[in-house]
């Protein structure tokens, strides 16, 4: 009842071919992006942005940047977590070197170099598919933790291995405060999340859907699939890279590369599966469920325990976590297999019925 | 129907939600101390009895009636050794029951991370052993302390032992030396340390890195077969202790020649290898096993016979035990120190007890009274010198148990002082900090 689109009529093929046609969806839209800019910081304490908001928008990014790669183009990669490390790296490097580099062109030069990597390590796609990509990406992986624990020169000499970076700012605004720093991820999250929908609404992504559904079809029609699987591992590592390149920056400040190891990919995987593969909405279902669920467990958890008198400690609090995760995990799987963007837009599709149901 | 489970299900949330609520309106009578562990993970094994020592600690000086009355809280968080989820917990417990004290994260990786972000709280962190070296200057590292030792103390007590036993520094000329790092921050540490030995005293040093968790070293063991070196030091941490003398033993290596840190000499470390780690020496962090110290004798009479002991009685006196139970004395008596300045008898802040911990000032009657008779030496840190002590000994395990095997060393500040100095103005050129003034060291 709420959600028809009757009377709603396009007059121009641009009015046509907007990102969100329906009104009702560009006033939600619009709401939800006030209250992130405005309403959150009024609700929000410190610790929610530090733990869970920032970490959450900045893995959505990377989850966006995967799921353009892995759900959109079909190529399992199973190196996210090192292309994170090279966007930091880079990032890092180029913070350190060049002196007086802005803090954002850092981030955008790291994630330049995150796809040159990318494209690098995805000329293997061209001649393998499947399981035996996701082991050329994962060797991707190994390589970046091999190269920046044992290259001094990535890590600017550090005794340690340790890297960190301090005093961010943008167009000679401060990234300081918890707030600022969420509004610097919500900016870079937007405006990037806009261009993949685009990306993927224009030819491009439609080469890499049609790479992903029957790549020999689609080479038959005259899709290079040269030009598709590289584009699409360039679009994708660039955007991982400058998440990872953030991840550094903004929410760690301080990081060795055990902090993009092989977890760290298996995670962002695991977003865009859980979420739905082939869908921007689902790199932040995902991202959601996998940076807020355990957080919200290990508050609850002992909170559920002190309501029937029993005092829980950490190790089984961290055990529980996992094993109410996994099970989580395997029941969306079962019950919504394309994952939770899938369920979104069924709810939508009933609540355009509703009250009315047929 | 699905009107009634809607409400049920609302109900449930608000009720986890308002027990999670009431947390907030807790009081800031107490001094809260947070509690960084890991239970869970490959580094479970020594984290546990650490965080059981630490505790323990905290509810001794409770039964015994606080810090001057003041009684103290602590919540335990498990960070897994792992740099975000120890960041979390620090950004969840910082602001709790009137504020954190003071963090133990016990991980140099979280160390590095909570470097950062723990002066603009305004919170100090302990690192007591482990950290970053050159945090122990107090006039760049405000926040950072220390205490009793850092990696480069360390290693160069190992070398003055292994140069005492060959006879002298001129003996270690041509020797070969491995050591046998946990590819971390925490491994990495003694390297600059060892590299300037080896230039100095003219002896060959191979480094082994080792990844984390540590269960895959027969590549290393091999290499270490191959090279034959002298002496093998080892900075594991967790299972990889325990897998590295494992791995001795197949490879026929001599324990004997065998030193590891003080993280890395711990009753965990050996008890499964039993008696192939016999003849395995570590560094002992001035405490080795205590079981017949006073403080362990009032701990099982005043809080396990009551049955309010954080872990297993028979942990309590163990090495890693001891090293918890010296973290949380050293935490409480800072807040002590504090409290002659700002107000007996009244809850430290932060910034409060950073002046406490900066202003230690134990000495060994003092030590005595507390119950450390025998397992600590007088610590007193300063402005610049935030470690405050650099004893250590070496023990030996024999199969049952831990006997020390060597006088009391001290690191040679010649040596360590210039390269501490060298570090800390690196970093405070990297972060853009000046020194610290001679007021503020006042202040």
């Amino acid at each position: 009842m709420i959600y028809r689109e009757n009377g709603q009529f396009k007059t121009t093929y641009r009015a046509d071919s907007q990102i969100f046609p329906i009104a009702q969806d560009r006033i939600a839209i619009g709401l939800l992006l006030a209250l992130a800019v405005l309403g959150v910081p009024l609700l929000a304490d410190e610790y929610l942005f530090r733990a869970i908001l920032i970490p959450f928008l900045i893995l959505a990014l990377a989850a966006l940047g995967l799921n353009i790669l892995v759900g959109y183009c079909g190529q399992i990669s199973l190196g996210t977590g090192g292309f994170m490390a090279v966007g930091a790296y880079a990032a890092y490097n180029f913070l350190v070197r060049i002196e007086g580099m802005p803090t954002l062109a850092a981030i955008v030069l790291g994630g330049l170099c995150a796809t040159v990597v990318g494209v690098l390590f995805g000329i293997p796609s061209l001649r393998i598919k499947g399981l035996y990509l996701a082991v050329a990406t994962l060797a991707a992986q190994f390589f970046t933790d091999w190269a920046f624990l044992r290259v001094k020169w990535f890590t600017n000499n550090s005794a340690s291995g340790s890297v960190s970076v301090s005093n961010l700012s943008l167009f000679g605004l401060p990234i300081q405060s918890p707030y600022e720093k969420y509004l610097f991820c919500l900016g870079v999250l937007v405006v990037f999340a806009l261009l993949a929908k685009n990306l993927v609404r224009s030819h491009i992504g439609r080469e890499w859907m049609a790479i992903r559904d029957m790549d020999v079809a689609a080479a038959v029609i005259g899709i290079r699939p040269v030009h598709a699987k590289l584009s699409a591992f360039a679009v994708s590592s660039f955007i991982v890279g400058v998440a990872g390149a953030m991840w550094g920056f903004v929410h760690l400040g301080a990081w060795e590369p055990a902090a993009f190891s092989i977890d760290r990919s298996f995670q962002l995987l695991f977003m865009i599966i859980i979420g739905g593969l082939g869908s921007i909405m689902g790199s932040f279902f995902g991202a959601a469920f996998i940076v807020i669920l355990p957080v919200f467990l290990n508050q609850a958890l002992p909170a559920l325990g002190s309501l029937v008198g029993v005092t829980i400690d950490t190790a089984l609090i961290s055990h529980v976590e996992l094993m109410i995760f996994g099970a989580l995990i395997v029941f969306f799987l079962i019950v919504e297999p394309h994952g939770l963007a899938r369920l979104w837009s069924t709810a939508k599709e009933k609540l355009r019925l509703w009250p009315f149901p047929h | 129907m699905k009107v009634k489970s809607l409400a049920i299900a609302a109900a449930v949330l608000a009720a986890g939600l308002a027990s999670v609520a009431q947390d907030a309106l807790a009081q800031a009578k107490e001094q809260f101390f947070p509690a960084l562990v890991y239970r869970t993970g490959a580094y479970a094994p020594n984290g546990v009895p650490f965080a059981n020592g630490y505790v323990d600690y905290f509810k001794l000086v409770n039964a015994k009636g606080g810090i001057n009355g003041v009684k103290l809280t602590w919540e335990e968080c498990e960070t897994g050794y792992a740099t975000d989820r120890g960041v979390e917990c620090y950004e969840r417990l910082k602001g709790k029951n009137g504020g954190a004290t003071v963090f133990q994260p016990l991980s140099t990786g979280i160390t590095f991370a909570l470097t950062e972000k723990a002066p603009g709280d305004k919170i100090p962190l302990i690192t007591a052993g482990y950290g970053r070296s050159e945090s122990t200057d107090g006039n760049v590292f405000k926040w950072n302390f220390p205490l009793t030792g850092t990696y480069w103390d360390a290693a160069d007590v190992l070398l003055q032992h292994i140069a005492k036993k060959e006879g002298g520094w001129d003996k270690l000329k041509g020797k070969k030396f491995a050591l046998v790092y946990h590819d971390s921050p925490y491994g990495k540490e003694p390297i600059p340390l060892l590299v300037e030995r080896s230039k100095m005293h003219d002896f060959e040093l191979t480094t082994i890195p080792v990844t984390h968790p540590g269960v895959e070293q027969k590549a290393a063991w091999l290499q270490i077969r191959q090279n034959k070196p002298d002496y093998v030091l080892l900075w594991g941490w967790g299972v990889m202790n325990s897998t590295a003398l494992k791995e001795a033993v197949a490879t026929g290596y001599p324990r004997e020649k065998m030193y590891g840190v003080w993280w890395a000499a711990a009753e965990p470390d050996v008890k499964d290898v039993g008696d192939g780690a016999k003849g395995y020496n570590g560094l002992a962090l001035q405490h080795g096993a205590e079981p017949n110290s006073k403080v362990v004798k009032d701990l099982l009479e005043m809080v396990h016979a009551k049955g309010q002991g954080t872990g297993p009685k028979d942990e309590v006196g163990s090495v890693l035990y001891m090293r918890g139970l010296t973290g949380a004395m050293l935490a409480v008596e800072g807040v002590r120190r504090a409290q002659e300045r700002y107000g007996k008898g009244k809850v430290m802040t932060g910034e409060q007890a950073r002046w406490g911990y900066e202003n230690l000032a134990l000495d060994q009657k003092k030590l005595d009274a507390l119950g450390f008779a025998g397992v600590m030496r007088p610590i007193s840190t300063s402005c610049a010198d935030h470690r405050g002590a650099t004893w250590a000994r070496v023990h030996t395990w024999d199969g049952k148990k831990w006997n020390f095997s060597s006088d009391w060393y001290e690191s040679d500040s010649a040596i360590i002082k210039p390269m501490i100095k060298a570090a800390a103005d690196k970093y405070a050129a990297e972060k853009k900090l000046t020194r610290r003034t001679p007021e503020d060291c006042q202040s």
